[in-house]
């Protein structure tokens, strides 16, 4: 569609998130309060997704024949805020006001204000089925497009997500595909601890998904899983990408305690320096 | 007001309310290919039935899945789609309330919500399933229209009348049959109130097909003791037109509101905001009175919960003091 979509060797992409995960700490700093872990570990995703996979023209960011992303916890914003700063949606020194009297960056997204943004969220469990919807509408449509629905590990305690899951899988959603960060952690613990999710690949497969499995910080997997999802036609895909929760700040990584907390005296500045050059380092911590 | 001719012939047609949503539908089905339909297992007794066998493309059936269909019908609407979703009022809006706050109303997603089932003379189903506060819930969220329509032809108007206009909309109708009391050429327009009886001493205001017990009462009212009342239906809840009502009120100097919801938070307390700001008169509300429900025949229950054309005419005469 747009000759704007070119593709980036894999050493740009970690470039790309490295200077999108700049930009998030720096928000942050600025807004002196919202979430930190996951936005950072999303990032390789939403760099993945923003400058290799998805189909879209920030020129004419309500093309018809885009293809959507639907975030459902939309605490994560930072991420899908400063991706589409760097994409070109609209202009990087916006990312300051975040959290800010008159700013379109809203402490959660509303899609009403910002260009790029495909959904309002915040309470959780509310992606997928809009998700749904988009992908229903675009088969009535014939239109060739996929919505990718984002969304966290611990929003499947949820109800609401496996009325859902249960939907799409029963009918063969095969333009959809849905990405858990599996970061492991939720505002009171580890996941596991809270509310155990385990064993999550049964449960999805249970509901009818074809089940990948990722690295979410390894971009050949992220795009490899993309495109195979777009290859198989029988039923939805859903990504379970590993990632690890405040990935890129060595103080941060696995740690639930920040989830949605602010940095204090010199946390932010150290994290900033921490944050992770390329060199090998933001590889995954899988291998 | 164009009402239909012999208004208190015993041999008044009925018909449910929700029969006028189905035809408004067949008719919406045809003209406008955007219209798409979720049910969440209701598909006859909200009469979506119709629809989904004449266009069975763009007919969703979702399940007992409230928020999944609030959800999905917020992402057909971001699509460019008209999405209606119909449930009991109960679980639509009832079950579904955050999915209608955030991923609809937020967003100002053009759906459309729709409560059957919708007040106590739902009948033998009892306290569960009979939707008291659906208007108090929807009232309340920014950029949603609320509308009660009062027999089966102004239904299927209001029916289409909300898919032509662009945003959020809540429309609840009753599963009984009931008079039908309007005609083609009654007026209808969203937003608007409608004097259906004229009268000095007081004014009645209220919603769905309780207008017709409204007219019974007061034409009652002026037989046996000529109290003259002025009967305002206000089919649109929100936004409330409020000049029509202020002007009545200021001609009357006395209010009674009726509706077939709980006492606070429908279109008593609509009226009530909108009259202490405005113009205070004495304000009496008719409705279901800070309770629940329970099983009994429809009529019944409007006796034993105080909604019927006689608890009407007590009140006007509470009001009026005579």
């Amino acid at each position: 569609m747009s000759d704007i979509h070119e593709p980036h060797g894999v050493h740009k992409l970690e470039e790309k998130a490295n200077e999108i995960r700049t930009s998030i700490i720096k928000m942050l700093i600025e807004a002196k309060s919202g979430h930190v872990a996951g936005p950072l570990d999303m990032a390789d995703i939403f760099t993945a997704l923003y400058f290799e996979i998805l189909h879209i023209d920030p020129e004419n960011p309500l093309d018809p024949q885009r293809d959507r992303v639907v975030l459902s916890n939309g605490h994560i914003c930072p991420v899908w805020y400063a991706t589409l700063a760097h994409r070109g949606y609209f202009p990087m020194k916006e990312l300051s006001t975040l959290r800010k009297l008159g700013s379109r960056l809203q402490g959660h997204p509303h899609v009403m204000e910002l260009p790029g943004l495909e959904n309002s969220g915040g309470p959780l469990g509310q992606g997928l089925s809009q998700a749904i919807g988009m992908a229903l509408s675009a088969k009535l449509n014939g239109e060739k497009h996929r919505i990718y629905s984002l969304g966290s590990d611990a929003e499947l305690q949820e109800g609401q997500t496996w009325e859902a899951a249960m939907y799409a899988g029963n009918r063969r959603l095969h333009n959809l595909t849905w990405i858990i960060d599996r970061n492991n952690i939720q505002i009171d613990g580890f996941t596991e601890d809270v509310m155990p999710l385990e064993p999550l690949r049964d449960k999805l497969e249970a509901f009818n998904w074809y089940v990948l499995e990722i690295d979410g910080h390894n971009f050949d997997e992220i795009i490899g899983a993309c495109e195979h999802a777009k290859a198989v036609l029988e039923r939805p895909t859903v990504i379970i990408a590993h990632t690890i929760a405040g990935k890129g700040v060595d103080f941060m990584e696995g740690k639930y305690e920040w989830h949605s907390r602010a940095f204090k005296g010199d946390e932010a500045k150290n994290a900033l320096s921490e944050l992770r050059t390329l060199g090998g380092k933001i590889r995954s911590e899988h291998q | 007001m164009q009402l239909a001719e012999k208004l208190f012939d015993i041999n008044i047609k009925e018909v449910p309310t929700r029969d006028g949503f189905g035809e408004g539908l067949l008719t919406l089905g045809d003209s406008n290919p955007d219209v798409v339909v979720l049910c969440g297992d209701l598909v006859e007794s909200t009469r979506s039935e119709a629809f989904s066998k004449k266009f069975p493309d763009r007919f969703f059936e979702i399940g007992v899945a409230e928020q999944n269909m609030m959800g999905m019908a917020a992402g057909f609407a971001l699509s460019g789609k008209i999405p209606f979703i119909s449930s009991y009022a109960v679980f639509n809006p009832g079950r579904n309330w955050d999915q209608l706050r955030v991923s609809v109303c937020y967003s100002n997603a053009n759906v459309k919500v729709v409560g059957a089932h919708a007040g106590i003379s739902v009948g033998p189903d009892g306290a569960t399933h009979q939707g008291l506060e659906d208007m108090a819930i929807t009232r309340v969220l920014p950029n949603l229209l609320v509308v009660a329509p009062c027999d089966s032809v102004e239904t299927k108007k209001a029916t289409i009348a909300i898919a032509n206009h662009k945003g959020p909309c809540y429309i609840r109708f009753a599963r009984e049959k009931t008079p039908v009391f309007t005609t083609e050429e009654t007026p209808f327009e969203l937003g608007k109130a409608y004097v259906f009886r004229e009268g000095k001493d007081a004014t009645i205001v209220s919603c769905g097909p309780l207008t017709y017990e409204v007219l019974k009462a007061a034409n009652e009212l002026y037989l046996e003791r000529s109290i003259s009342c002025e009967v305002i239906h206000s089919p649109t809840i929100k936004p409330l037109d409020v000049g029509t009502i202020v002007e009545s009120a200021k001609k009357t100097k006395a209010v009674l509101t009726v509706e077939e919801h709980q006492i606070t938070g429908g279109l008593g307390g609509a009226v009530c905001e909108a009259l202490s700001e405005h113009y205070p008169v004495k304000v009496k509300r008719v409705g279901m009175p800070d309770t629940f429900g329970e099983s009994g025949q429809p009529k019944e229950l409007l006796e034993k919960y105080g909604m019927s054309s006689n608890h009407i005419k007590v009140a006007i005469r509470h009001l009026l003091n005579v």
